[in-house]
């Protein structure tokens, strides 16, 4: 029997485009969410792009020279100068008369939060002409795991091994970026593909300094299991860890993922080797501060535009 | 046109004329003239290049290289400070072949809290694989501007121009400042082999295995021992057509020099003021302006001082430990080639003035003694 109803569920519904711009072969461990957060916001970029890479990960998985897993030119550049390298390469091209091309400043956690971090407000304060995508595995990853200024409260680096696990806060990097007032400040989580793309799709279409903050799991680092990647994205949202929102003109802030009902952090930081030391007295304080974060972020939705 | 230029505003009239495309700086005394001019300069649009006005020296030349590697004409000036925190980024720019031209005013490094001139700046970036051209005067100044786009484009290896704090920075003199029809004419657009294109996904400067870096690193050297030699026709064409000639040393009475007065920078007109002086009471000296530290000019320096009886380098710096920067570099081009002695003087650190005075004393104790009597000779030292 023919049933129109059950024609329409055989079809599958894309929601990214199939185009790939990254390709297999590249080096990251399996279950990196850098990868995916690469291949994601190649898919909204498209070919015209042109990115600009600090020293991290990143800079490994690509690809030896003179191999890269990339269908876009790269220049690798030094450690704490993404932002002023793409900025320079933005001016650059239109100098030799290409107007077209997005040019991205690429860079870990570590190079954004601490080492960069003058570079990008300077690129910032300006309003340069670049996309700015942070992807954060809260840690130094390519030297081996040792803390930045995003490492979470509690998380075991090899700078802070348990018996000295970290104990302060993660930088505020969102907050410090939209204080620059550029037009557009994103977070975005390679487990919510959908959401990502379309933020990398509005980030394309504003000119001025776009600034992306990927959430992106690193099993290694975080001593977690490669097919839990997804898995941790989902409850770093759910548990409002990494909560998804947009700013505008730094004064807009706008939240993407309400949950209906927030999970235990204690679900979260229990898959993860990194976490594993924590006490019951230090998952309540860490509940405590995402409460608190949380709270604040809804107040500055809700006292939209600020 | 004949203009009345400081040395700073000579870099900036070098730049405008070498139509520069992209200029990123950050103001530092005594440098800060040459991008307060260039800015204007954009902003009258006089010069149409984009000015990224950035936070740092560092990320001045990081912007110069992202620039630099889409093809476009790069610029950018420091001094001192400005110039050690850049460091990292000098190897990037030779690294990645990237012919940025950067103007020096040489100042002295903190601390204490200096803004006169000695090279211990530009020195401390010898071996970052620049070319450096140590200037004499604010026409020097202009013409190696635009010479060192030529030199460094076709080599893919970035240049230095130097100029002292102060003596030549904020001292003005009539400067020729050529027509741009002429210029272009001399100087054409930049034409890289490589440029950082989406039409030609390339990585640059990714992951290099011990299987690539050495011949990286073999192939910048090569083409830098090239230099010497395209410096010297660069500065002929330019004669030619501007009827200015510039190589890479600048000698003055050597050819019958008995000693000879081995000097960089502003320095050198000093000299020469001395070795007339002495010319005239019957001594034969002669100075030798190196204008060319990097890449080292070997056959000139051995040629011009195997003449003499004597050499006497004059260094406004130090290498501390070993001795004046300039003199290793010159006893170490004549080791083997000639066994006249070289003696060593340190002067004039910080910006304390060289007088005539000043060559008079290193005159009269090269002569006074067959060999150098002490490893170092400090004149005009409170010691
Ligand atoms: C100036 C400088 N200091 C230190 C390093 C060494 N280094 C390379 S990558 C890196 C850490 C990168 O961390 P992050 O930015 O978080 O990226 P990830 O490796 O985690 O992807 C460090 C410290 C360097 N390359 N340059
Ligand atoms: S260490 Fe982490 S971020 Fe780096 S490649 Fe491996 S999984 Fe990815
Ligand atoms: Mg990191």
């Amino acid at each position: 029997m023919n049933h129109p109803q059950k024609k329409k569920q055989n079809k599958m519904r894309l929601t990214l485009p199939l185009e790939e711009y990254m390709h297999s072969g590249h080096l990251a461990c399996q279950g990196c969410g850098a990868t995916l957060a690469m291949r994601y916001v190649l898919k909204a970029l498209g070919q015209r792009t042109a990115l600009c890479i600090p020293a991290c990960c990143w800079s490994v998985i690509d690809g030896p020279f003179p191999y890269s897993s990339l269908d876009v030119p790269i220049f690798h550049c030094a450690f704490e100068t993404a932002a002023i390298s793409a900025a320079g390469l933005k001016a650059g091209l239109e100098m030799v008369g290409d107007h077209e091309t997005q040019v991205v400043a690429w860079a870990g956690d570590g190079g954004t939060f601490d080492i960069g971090i003058q570079a990008l407000s300077g690129v910032a304060e300006r309003n340069d002409d670049i996309i700015y995508v942070c992807y954060d595995n809260e840690a130094y990853m390519n030297t081996g795991i040792q803390r930045s200024s995003a490492t979470p409260f509690g998380a075991w680096t090899t700078t802070t091994p348990v018996k000295h696990y970290k104990n302060r806060p993660k930088k505020d990097i969102d907050a410090i970026l939209a204080a620059h007032r550029i037009p557009y400040v994103a977070t975005a989580n390679i487990s919510y593909p959908e959401d990502l793309y379309r933020k990398v799709l509005k980030a394309k279409n504003i000119k001025g300094t776009r600034f992306i903050h990927i959430y992106a799991p690193c099993p290694s680092g975080w001593k977690t299991r490669p097919e839990d990647t997804i898995k941790l994205g989902k409850l770093a949202v759910q548990t409002c860890i990494f909560p998804l929102f947009e700013v505008e003109e730094g004064s807009t802030w706008k939240i993407n993922i309400k949950p209906r009902e927030k999970k235990p952090v204690e679900e979260y930081l229990m898959r993860q080797g990194r976490f594993r030391h924590l006490t019951a007295e230090a998952i309540a304080l860490i509940q405590e501060e995402v409460d608190r974060r949380w709270a604040r972020l809804l107040k500055y939705e809700e006292t939209s535009p600020l | 046109m004949r203009k009345v230029l400081m040395g700073n505003h000579a870099l900036s009239y070098g730049a405008m004329l070498s139509r520069v495309q992209v200029v990123a700086a950050y103001p530092i005394t005594p440098q800060t003239q040459v991008v307060e001019l260039l800015s204007e300069m954009c902003a009258e649009k006089i010069l149409d290049a984009q000015f990224i006005k950035v936070e740092s020296e560092h990320s001045a030349m990081a912007a110069c290289l992202g620039a630099s590697l889409a093809g476009a004409r790069t610029f950018t000036a420091t001094s001192a400070q400005g110039l050690a925190l850049m460091h990292e980024l000098l190897h990037w720019a030779s690294g990645g072949r990237l012919p940025v031209v950067l103007g020096n005013i040489n100042r002295a490094m903190a601390p204490g809290w200096s803004i006169w001139t000695d090279q211990n700046d530009s020195l401390s970036q010898r071996d970052t694989g620049w070319m450096q051209f140590y200037c004499g005067s604010n026409q020097e100044v202009l013409d190696s501007v635009i010479q060192a786009f030529k030199v460094a484009e076709k080599l893919h290896i970035p240049a230095m121009i130097i100029l002292d704090a102060f003596s030549l920075s904020h001292t003005y003199e009539i400067v020729d400042v050529p027509d741009q029809e002429k210029v272009d004419k001399f100087l054409p657009p930049f034409q890289p082999k490589f440029r950082l294109t989406p039409d030609e996904p390339h990585a640059f400067g990714g992951l290099t295995s011990p299987e690539h870096y050495f011949e990286l690193r073999y192939k910048l050297q090569k083409d830098m021992e090239k230099a010497p030699a395209l410096i010297e026709e660069t500065g002929q064409e330019f004669e030619e057509l501007f009827g200015r000639k510039l190589g890479l040393v600048d000698p003055y009475k050597c050819d019958d020099a008995e000693i000879i007065l081995v000097t960089s920078g502003t320095t050198g007109y000093t000299a020469r003021v001395a070795v007339d002086h002495f010319r005239e009471k019957g001594l034969k000296v002669g100075n030798l302006r190196i204008r060319v530290l990097r890449p080292f000019p070997f056959e000139k320096v051995q040629s011009i001082l195997s003449h003499a009886k004597k050499v006497a380098v004059i260094d406004r710096n130090i290498s501390y430990g070993h001795h004046g920067i300039f003199y290793q570099e010159v006893k170490s081009a004549l080791y083997g080639n000639s066994s006249v002695p070289v003696f060593g003087y340190i002067t004039g650190l910080g910006g304390r003035d060289i007088t005539l005075n000043t060559f008079q004393k290193i005159i009269e104790e090269t002569q006074r003694n067959e060999t150098p009597p002490e490893r170092i000779s400090w004149i005009g030292v409170k010691k």
